[in-house]
């Protein structure tokens, strides 16, 4: 029975709920935190394992078959991104343990945090359209709570945009939605993919498409990201990095299902689109990145590029591509949990946000300074850090596909993005200090520790990229061939 | 200022018992009629709702004391959970079972795990609605 299948979304939301109960007592809740989240990355290891053992899993929520019920289908793809979210927010949480102010710890952030996890959980493993709605809006109604905890003039201005533009496209998605059943009479993705496939992907259905692709673009920040670097960098450290390592990862991945299993008949939409699209997101990620002087801007642009560079791998559309966004989306939450801890850290640290009225950290803060600088070199893709490998197989897919244009924007981001964190990394933590050592705040090594394993994790992904290929190359060889989505879906159906 | 509302008062005494039976009977209908547990914990909501604004928050405190913030996280587990048993027992996820029993007084009797499940969904309809009318309502 395939019931694990359920536990990545089940036991977050679980715990959500009890944590609430456990309201008064801060350190209880910690310690509930800790062993779910142990437990939680055990599970997504073991449907992982599971997954490589026997191949695309399903589970049929109340033993309805598809189409005719909700099912979770896990595939190596949603499994690899459950194990990475899982971790990654393991260790954000563990961070916030010491870095939430009591006043927000009691106004449950914990559980908010442990929905916004099974939201994204769920959006990964759903096989059915409205249940990824459903998802999403779990994930994004967390969200609202997170980004609005603990007030703030400038925070609760940021907000009301963020759900503002969040209630937009959800409201979109849903208009999609009712367009896709009436069109093709089914939202169980592996039927609409056989449907859409039957009837051709005709005006109507290339319309649908693109409202998905409108939704899913609002939510990843692909081109339509002006929302986001004024939402992502007035958080403080621990729900940013929530927000920057998982939230835009999830529109992402939807958009890679979508346009992978549903509607890859037309090249338009597929090559000039989303390629434009792409494009137009890392150019304008670069310019915001080089352009602002504060670093939490900074790092949010460089979230910008990130997705633009993975949808790169989309656009292109071969295996080749698809296994480097693969690793790319494994990498780019691992590194943009640490780059926005180190940011949340930085300003917690000095007060200041700005990368001219810092200067000299290194002295202060050595251990947080390097980590800095390992995150710029894995951001930049510098071998044999876990950004590197992402880039080399979208880099191989484009050359495969001829898309060279793609290709040079792509990599010539790089050293954009390079630059941008180098900038950071120079102006604060180089050159005279600014903090005496008397007036040093103490940074705590028990903060350190999970920026610390952050930082293994993406010399481990670079450096162990060969462990991952099996996985990447079975979630990349589904994406290719859809069939192999859908016979596992509805294979014993038909029969 | 004194509101005289003594025809509101006197009306609601009655009314509320009619809205609360009223919902008793959307939810248990639900299962193979129009109803269920959500639209059944609107109304009973309602029925707490149409006390608090009669009255104020203190009197119904005294007869009501929940905080109802946890009656909604206590109705999502039960639902959470009741999905589980199933797991535990080998069926997929949120698998319900149902069967007959011969019951005193009523008879023969269909009893459906469904109804826990529907009971946590209404729990949580019935909090969610009275915390967001309380929390509206302290603001103004």
């Amino acid at each position: 029975m395939n019931n694990i299948l359920v536990l990545p979304m089940l036991l977050p939301l679980l715990t959500g709920f009890v944590l609430f109960f456990l309201r008064p007592s801060v350190k209880a809740q910690k310690i509930v935190s800790l062993l779910s989240l142990l437990a939680l990355v055990a599970i997504a290891g073991r449907i992982l394992y599971r997954i490589s053992d026997e191949g695309i899993l399903r589970l049929d929520f109340g033993g309805w078959a598809p189409p005719f019920g909700i099912l979770f289908v896990g595939d190596s793809f949603s499994a690899l991104l459950v194990l990475t979210a899982s971790v990654v927010s393991a260790l954000i949480i563990a961070y916030s343990f010491t870095a939430t102010e009591r006043r927000m710890e009691n106004m449950f952030f914990y559980p908010f945090a442990f929905f916004l996890v099974a939201g994204v959980n769920g959006s990964f493993l759903t096989g059915d359209m409205f249940n990824l709605f459903v998802c999403f809006e779990v994930m994004l109604l967390a969200s609202y709570v997170l980004i609005t905890l603990g007030g703030g003039k400038v925070r609760l201005a940021e907000s009301m945009k963020y759900v503002a533009i969040n209630v937009v496209a959800s409201w979109f998605f849903l208009v999609a939605l009712a367009f896709l059943y009436g069109t093709v009479g089914t939202l169980n993705m592996a039927h609409v993919s056989v449907r859409v496939a039957e009837a051709g992907q005709g005006p109507l259905l290339s319309a649908v498409a693109v409202v998905f692709l409108i939704v899913f673009a609002l939510k990843a920040g692909l081109f339509l990201y002006f929302w986001l670097p004024g939402s992502y960098s007035s958080p403080p450290g621990p729900i940013a990095a929530l927000f920057a390592a998982l939230l835009t990862k999830v529109g992402v991945y939807a958009m890679f299902r979508t346009f992978t299993l549903m509607f890859y008949h037309d090249d338009f939409i597929m090559g000039t689109i989303i390629g434009t699209m792409a494009v137009v997101t890392i150019i304008a990620g670069c310019l915001g990145a080089v352009a602002y002087t504060d670093i939490r801007q900074i790092a949010s642009y460089n979230v910008i590029i990130a997705v633009g560079f993975m949808v790169l791998g989309l656009a292109v559309f071969n295996e080749e591509a698809f296994k480097g966004s693969v690793f790319y989306l494994i990498h780019d939450m691992v590194i943009k949990g640490i780059l926005f801890l180190i940011v949340g850290a930085m300003v917690y640290l000095t007060g200041k946000t700005k990368i001219t009225e810092m200067s000299g950290l290194i002295r202060n803060y050595p251990v947080l300074g390097w980590l800095l600088f390992l995150t710029t070199l894995g951001l930049a893709g510098i071998p044999p850090l876990s950004g590197f490998i992402g880039k080399m197989y979208v880099g191989l897919g484009a050359v495969e596909g001829g898309n060279y244009f793609l290709l040079f924007i792509g990599f010539a981001s790089s050293l954009i993005v390079l630059y941008s964190m180098l900038r950071i990394f120079m102006n604060c933590f180089w050159g005279e200090t600014i903090i005496n050592r008397e007036d040093q705040r103490l940074y705590p090594a028990r903060r350190l520790i999970p920026i610390a394993i952050l930082g293994v994790l993406t010399i481990g992904i670079g450096v162990g990229a060969q462990a991952l290929e099996p996985f990447v190359s079975d979630a990349a060889r589904v994406m290719a061939n859809p069939d192999l989505y859908i016979d596992a879906v509805l294979g014993e159906v038909e029969s | 200022m004194k509101e005289n509302d003594v025809i509101l008062r006197t009306v609601t005494r009655a009314v509320v018992f009619i809205i609360l039976t009223f919902g008793v009977e959307l939810f248990l209908s639900g299962h193979h009629n129009p109803g269920g547990g959500f639209v059944g914990g609107l109304v009973l909501s309602s029925a707490l709702v149409l006390l608090y604004v009669v009255f104020d928050i203190e009197t119904v405190h005294q007869g009501v004391p929940f905080d109802f913030r946890k009656i909604a996280a206590f109705g999502a587990v039960i639902s959470l959970l009741s999905g589980t048993g199933a797991a535990v027992l080998g069926k997929p996820f949120l698998t319900q079972g149902f069967g007959y029993f011969d019951l005193p007084i009523f008879g023969l009797t269909e009893l459906a795990t469904v109804t826990i499940f529907e009971a946590g969904v209404a729990l949580t309809v019935i909090g969610t609605v009275v915390t967001i009318i309380l929390s509206i309502s302290k603001d103004v």
